[in-house]
C-alpha cells in the first residue's frame, strides 16, 4: 500500500476514537479552563445573569480563603497516610507470600482479591456498618457501645484512610510479589555464597532490585489516593460535619453542585489537574528509568 | 516450625482482610431484629432473605442493578470495538502525526476525569437539548462519559497485543484472499482476545463501580439511577435499613467477584502483555 494509503486507512480505523476523545476528553478540559477564568453561579447558569469575566479572580478567591488551604492540608495528609500505609502493609504481605506454601498463599490472595474488588460505596457502606456506633461489630469486640467514629475529625478520616488501605494494598502486594519472584535465584545464592545474612541480601540485593517497581507503585498509588471521593463522600456523608472532612475533589463538588459556585469548582478542578500533571511527569521519569519504552 | 507460625498469621491476616465481605453477606441474610441488636454475633440460627426482599420491592433494586448492566456492558462493547481499531491503526500503519498521538494517548490518561465533573455536566446538559438520551438524567450520558474514560488505557494496552501478531500472518491472510476487513475480524480480532479480555474487566468495572458521575448526571430521574446511587435510599440519619444496604451491597459486589475470579489469570496475563508490548 502506498504511504498515503496507509495514512488513509489509519485514520479511518482512528476516527472513532478520535471523536470520542476530543469531544470527551479534550473538550472538557479545555472548557474547565474557561469556566474557571468566569463568574459562573445559577444565575447564569439559567441565563438571568450575563457572564462576567473574573480573569483569574476565582484562583485569587480561592487562594486567599482558609478553607481552601485547610482543604488541600488535610488531601495531602490523608493522602500521605493512605500511600504509607497501603505500602507498608502490601509490601509486609508480599514478603509473607513468598515464604508460606502455596495454600496458604492462594487464601492470602483469594482475599485480597475480593477486597481488592468490591465497589467503593459497597465497601464504604460496609466499614460503615462494621464500625456503626451502636450495630456495629468492633464496638462490640472493643467494648465501646455508642462511640461514634465518624463524629470526631480524625478517627473519621482514619476509619476512611483504613477502608481505602483495605480496598489497596492488593494491587501493591500482587504487583511486589510478582517482582521479587522475578529476581533470580543465582543472585540470592550469591549473596549467601558470600556469607550475607538474610537481612543483609533483604537490604542489599532484593530492595535495590526491586526499586523501579516499589517507584511505580508508589506514583500509582500518589495518583489515587489524591482523589479519593467516593469513600469520604459517603462515610462522611459529603465531607463531614461542617466540611471537617472535606478532601480537594469532594471540596471541588460541593463548591460546584451544592452552592452552585461552578467557576469557583472548575477553578478547584484546575488546580488538582495541575497538581497530579506534576506528580505524573514524576511518575513518567519513574517508568522511563525502569526502562519502559514508548 | 517457622513455616507453620507464619502460615498461621498468612491465615489470620487473611481472614481479618475477608472478614468485611464476610459481615455484608452474612448481614444480608440476618432477620432484622439480630441486625439492629445491640450484640450483634458472627453468625445467625435463622437466615432469611427479607432483606433483599426489600431491597429489590421498596427500593426497586432490580430496576437500578439492570440499569447498571446495562450502561456497563454497552460500555465494554463499545471499548473494545472502538479501541481495537485505534491499536490496529497505531501499531500496524506507519504515518507521520504517530508518535504525537501516542504521546497525548498517555498524558491523557493522567487527567484527573473526577476534576471534570462541572464542564462535563454542562457538555451533557447542551447535548440533551438535542438529543435526550444522551444527555443529563438519561443513562446514555453514563455510556459516554465511562466510554471517553475507558478508551485511552483499553488503546494503550491494546497495542501490545496487536504488536505481537506478526505481520507474515495478514501477508498470508492476504495471499489466500482475505479482504483487509476479513483479516481485521476473522484473524486479527481473535488473536488478540486475551488484551479484550483485560480491557474489557476494567472498563467494566470502572462504569459498574462510579458514584461520582451518576450522582452529577441523574439528578431527578430516578428511575434512570444506577446501583452505587440506589444504595444511597436506604442511608438515612439515625435509622439506616442496614439489612436492605448489606443485601444491596452484596448484589453488587457479587457480579464483580465472579468477574474477577473468572478472569484473574487472563487479567494477569493481559496486565503483563501490556507491559512487556
Amino acid at each position: 500500500m502506498t504511504a498515503k494509503g496507509q495514512g488513509r486507512t489509519a485514520f479511518a480505523y482512528l476516527t472513532p476514537a478520535l471523536l470520542v476523545l476530543a469531544g470527551l476528553l479534550a473538550y472538557p478540559i479545555y472548557q474547565l479552563v474557561l469556566i474557571s477564568l468566569y463568574d459562573y453561579g445559577q444565575e447564569q447558569v439559567s441565563g438571568g445573569a450575563p457572564l462576567t469575566f473574573l480573569g483569574l479572580g476565582n484562583y485569587q478567591k480561592l487562594l486567599g480563603d482558609q478553607q481552601f488551604w485547610t482543604v488541600l492540608g488535610q488531601t495531602v495528609a490523608f493522602a500521605a497516610v493512605c500511600v504509607v500505609g497501603t505500602l507498608l502493609v502490601g509490601a509486609f504481605l508480599a514478603i509473607l507470600a513468598t515464604r508460606v506454601r502455596a495454600w496458604a498463599r492462594t487464601t492470602l490472595f483469594l482475599a485480597a482479591l475480593g477486597a481488592w474488588s468490591t465497589p467503593a460505596v459497597a465497601g464504604s457502606t460496609i466499614w460503615l456498618f462494621l464500625f456503626d456506633a451502636n450495630f456495629g461489630f468492633v464496638n462490640e469486640v472493643l467494648g465501646i457501645q455508642g462511640f461514634s467514629w465518624t463524629f470526631d475529625k480524625w478517627t473519621a478520616f482514619g476509619l476512611v484512610a483504613a477502608q481505602v488501605i483495605w480496598c489497596s494494598f492488593p494491587f501493591v502486594m500482587v504487583t511486589l510479589y510478582a517482582g521479587i519472584k522475578a529476581i533470580p535465584g543465582e543472585v540470592l545464592e550469591a549473596a549467601a555464597l558470600d556469607g550475607a545474612s538474610a537481612f543483609r541480601t533483604a537490604w542489599s540485593v532484593t530492595l535495590p532490585l526491586l526499586r523501579p517497581i516499589i517507584l511505580v507503585v508508589t506514583i500509582q498509588s500518589i495518583i489515587w489516593d489524591f482523589k479519593v471521593f467516593t469513600q469520604i463522600y459517603v462515610m462522611t456523608n459529603g465531607g463531614g460535619i461542617a466540611g471537617r472532612n472535606l478532601v480537594l475533589n469532594v471540596y471541588a463538588y460541593q463548591q460546584a453542585f451544592a452552592a452552585s459556585e461552578y467557576g469557583l469548582g472548575a477553578a478547584i478542578g484546575v488546580v488538582m489537574t495541575v497538581l497530579l500533571l506534576v506528580i505524573t511527569l514524576f511518575y513518567l521519569r519513574a517508568l522511563r528509568r525502569s526502562g519502559e519504552v514508548l | 516450625m517457622r513455616r507453620w507460625l507464619t502460615e498461621a498469621l498468612v491465615l489470620v491476616i487473611a481472614a481479618v482482610v475477608a472478614f468485611p465481605l464476610f459481615w455484608m453477606v452474612l448481614s444480608a441474610f440476618k432477620p432484622e431484629d439480630e441486625i439492629i441488636s445491640v450484640d450483634p454475633v458472627p453468625w445467625t440460627t435463622r437466615p432469611t432473605l427479607d432483606s433483599f426482599t426489600r431491597a429489590l420491592t421498596v427500593a426497586n433494586f432490580g430496576r437500578y442493578f439492570l440499569n447498571s448492566v446495562i450502561v456497563a456492558l454497552i460500555v465494554v462493547g463499545l471499548s473494545i470495538l472502538i479501541s481495537f481499531l485505534a491499536a490496529t491503526a497505531l501499531t500496524r500503519f506507519r504515518f507521520r502525526s504517530r508518535t504525537t498521538l501516542l504521546i497525548m494517548l498517555l498524558v491523557v490518561q493522567m487527567v484527573p476525569v473526577e476534576a471534570l465533573t462541572v464542564p462535563l455536566f454542562f457538555l451533557m446538559r447542551s447535548v440533551g437539548d438535542s438529543v435526550p438520551a444522551f444527555g443529563l438524567n438519561h443513562l446514555g450520558s453514563l455510556v459516554l462519559v465511562h466510554l471517553a474514560f475507558s478508551l485511552p488505557f483499553a488503546i494503550w494496552m491494546l497495542r501490545g497485543f496487536v504488536a505481537a501478531v506478526p505481520v507474515e500472518l495478514e501477508e498470508a491472510a492476504t495471499l489466500d484472499g482475505a479482504s483487509r476487513f476479513r483479516f481485521l475480524w476473522q484473524v486479527l480480532f481473535p488473536l488478540v482476545a486475551p488484551g479484550l479480555v483485560a480491557t474489557s474487566v476494567l472498563a467494566f468495572i470502572h462504569a459498574w463501580n462510579d458514584f461520582l458521575f451518576a450522582k452529577t448526571f441523574i439528578i431527578s430521574a430516578v428511575e434512570n439511577q444506577t446501583l452505587p446511587l440506589a444504595l444511597q435510599v436506604f442511608v438515612k440519619p439515625d435509622q439506616n435499613d442496614w439489612g436492605a444496604i448489606m443485601a444491596g451491597s452484596t448484589l453488587m459486589t457479587i457480579p464483580v467477584l465472579i468477574f474477577f475470579l473468572l478472569v484473574q489469570r487472563r487479567l494477569v496475563s493481559g496486565l503483563a502483555g501490556a507491559v512487556k508490548g
